[in-house]
């Protein structure tokens, strides 16, 4: 470690890697920190991407593919199902696997990486953020950058210390539980998704297969649902109806935001990117990729101010702009959307499920899934259909 | 508030909706500064697995 580099990233996550890599291609010297012993442990996360999500970013490579997903089955809480298609183009990851990968691909572009340091505050000189206070193997060091990237995950403490409000409300927020479950018998290539007040309140359990005898097998409930019941009761309730023979080889507990993109992800000589930002698809809770596309964007922005040497909020705001125009804006309508997701009683998911049944299993989408949902509220129907023009997704 | 540390799984859940940036988590351990903490029980609601109980 030297003791100054134009850019620091906090947290090596997919959006901690991506983001440095990028900064180090274009030209910064940069510095990657990770707390843990490794990046990508222990892995929160039912581990579900699309693989045209995550192929603009690293070559594909079948080290950190668990599983191909062809078919989802939406099961409504009176048991009724409906099948969608999607021809092996979602995949299962092995996380931990993946994850270095990711690290390794930024290393291989410059990025110096260090694991076991622990960002435990901002340093400033004259009222700007002058570098980052780490805590290396019980050592304080001070380490001097003109561009801090927060990617310090859903546990984000970088953007407080920058004076960023960061919390989320206990509605936008699910509580999660997963086991890998070994020893059951289930298809390698198609997930699951239950809902219902019974089952997931505010969310859904899911059964992603990581092959044909094991599967991570997880719950979201939405965090104002949580406190009587907590996840881990709905989930073993749920087990040991659809998998009493399932051992627990692994088990998990995490949080998904399920906000929209925050107010401010962006201040002088500092930007936050991925869960630091709450850069999570709210209706799916899916934030790999999301997260992958926002360090794309911070890291190039980050580089582009070290050359121009200007590193003030109003020039990375550049990084905001560009979020907003490829995900941003869409994760907006999505948030509304799952608002009015959380007020659906179990009729209206039956009657969901119901007419999903009747379209063709490869012509539709959980976002078409959800559009559905919305239909009464003609404001948030036109909202939907201009963000899915604007980003040429098809509806149905 | 108070973490049980023997069940506490050092998610990070709880940092997310605090308002008082009252909890601090290392690779160890989860830690509530009472000092910042509110009682507002966010955490405590939103805890997965249960770890944090009230009380100082
Ligand atoms: C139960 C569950 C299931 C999920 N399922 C899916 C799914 O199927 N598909 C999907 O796309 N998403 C899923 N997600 C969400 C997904 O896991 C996250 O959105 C994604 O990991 C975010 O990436 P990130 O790089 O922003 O943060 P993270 O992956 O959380 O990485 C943050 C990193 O920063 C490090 N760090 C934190 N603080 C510091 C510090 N002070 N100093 C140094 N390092 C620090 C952490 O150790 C960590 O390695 C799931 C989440 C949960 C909880």
């Amino acid at each position: 470690m030297k003791n100054k580099y134009d850019v620091i990233v906090i947290g090596g996550g997919p959006a901690g890697s991506v983001a440095a890599k990028f900064a180090s291609e274009n030209g910064a010297s940069v510095l990657l920190l990770e707390r843990d012993r490794e990046a990508g442990i222990p892995v929160r996360c039912a581990e579900g991407v699309s693989l045209k999500g995550i192929a603009p970013f690293i070559e594909i490579d079948k080290r950190w593919i668990a599983a191909q997903i062809d078919v989802a089955t939406l099961f409504a809480p009176n048991g009724e199902s409906a099948k969608m298609h999607n021809n092996g183009t979602g995949l299962v990851l092995e996380r931990r696997i993946f994850d270095t990968a990711l690290c390794e691909e930024a290393v291989k572009f410059g990025v110096e990486f260090v694991t076991k340091a622990d960002a435990i505050d901002l340093t400033w000189k004259n009222g700007k953020i002058s570098g980052v206070k780490i805590n290396y193997l019980n050592e304080i060091l001070e380490i001097e950058c003109d561009v801090v990237i927060g990617a310090d995950g859903v546990e984000s403490r970088v953007g407080r210390w920058a004076g960023i409000k960061t919390n989320v409300a206990l509605k936008d927020i699910d509580t999660c539980i997963q086991y890998t479950l070994s020893g059951i018998d289930i298809e390698e290539n198609a997930c699951e998704f239950y809902f219902g007040r019974d089952v997931s309140p505010g969310g859904y359990v899911w059964v992603f297969p990581k092959n044909k005898n094991t599967a991570n097998v997880g719950i979201g409930l939405a965090g104002h649902f949580s406190h009587a019941k907590g996840p881990k009761k709905f989930l073993d309730e749920f087990i040991q109806k659809r998998f009493p023979n399932g051992q627990k080889i692994y088990t998990v507990c995490g949080g998904v935001t399920t906000a929209d993109t925050l107010p401010e992800i962006v201040h002088d000589n500092i930007m936050l990117v991925g869960d630091a930002a709450r850069q999570v698809n709210p209706i799916t809770g899916g934030g790999i990729v999301q997260g992958m596309i926002a360090g794309s964007i911070a890291g190039k922005v980050a580089a582009e101010a070290v050359q121009k040497k200007k590193f003030n909020k109003k020039f990375l705001k550049k990084y905001r702009k560009e979020w907003d125009k490829k995900i941003g804006n869409n994760q907006k309508v999505m948030y509304k959307i799952k608002e009015k997701v959380l007020e659906m009683g179990d009729e209206k998911f039956n009657s969901l499920v119901k007419i999903c049944q009747n379209i063709p299993a490869d012509k539709f989408t959980v976002k078409a899934l959800f559009s559905e949902a919305v239909k009464d509220d003609p404001r948030l129907v036109l909202e939907i259909a201009k963000t899915f023009v604007k980003s040429k997704l098809k509806l149905k | 508030m108070k973490i049980i540390k023997n069940l506490c799984d050092i998610c990070g859940t709880c940092v997310a909706v605090c308002p008082a940036d009252a909890i601090i988590v290392s690779e160890f351990e989860v830690v509530i500064n009472n000092q910042k903490c509110t009682n507002c029980s966010n955490c405590l609601k939103v805890c997965p697995i249960k770890a944090i109980k009230e009380g100082e």
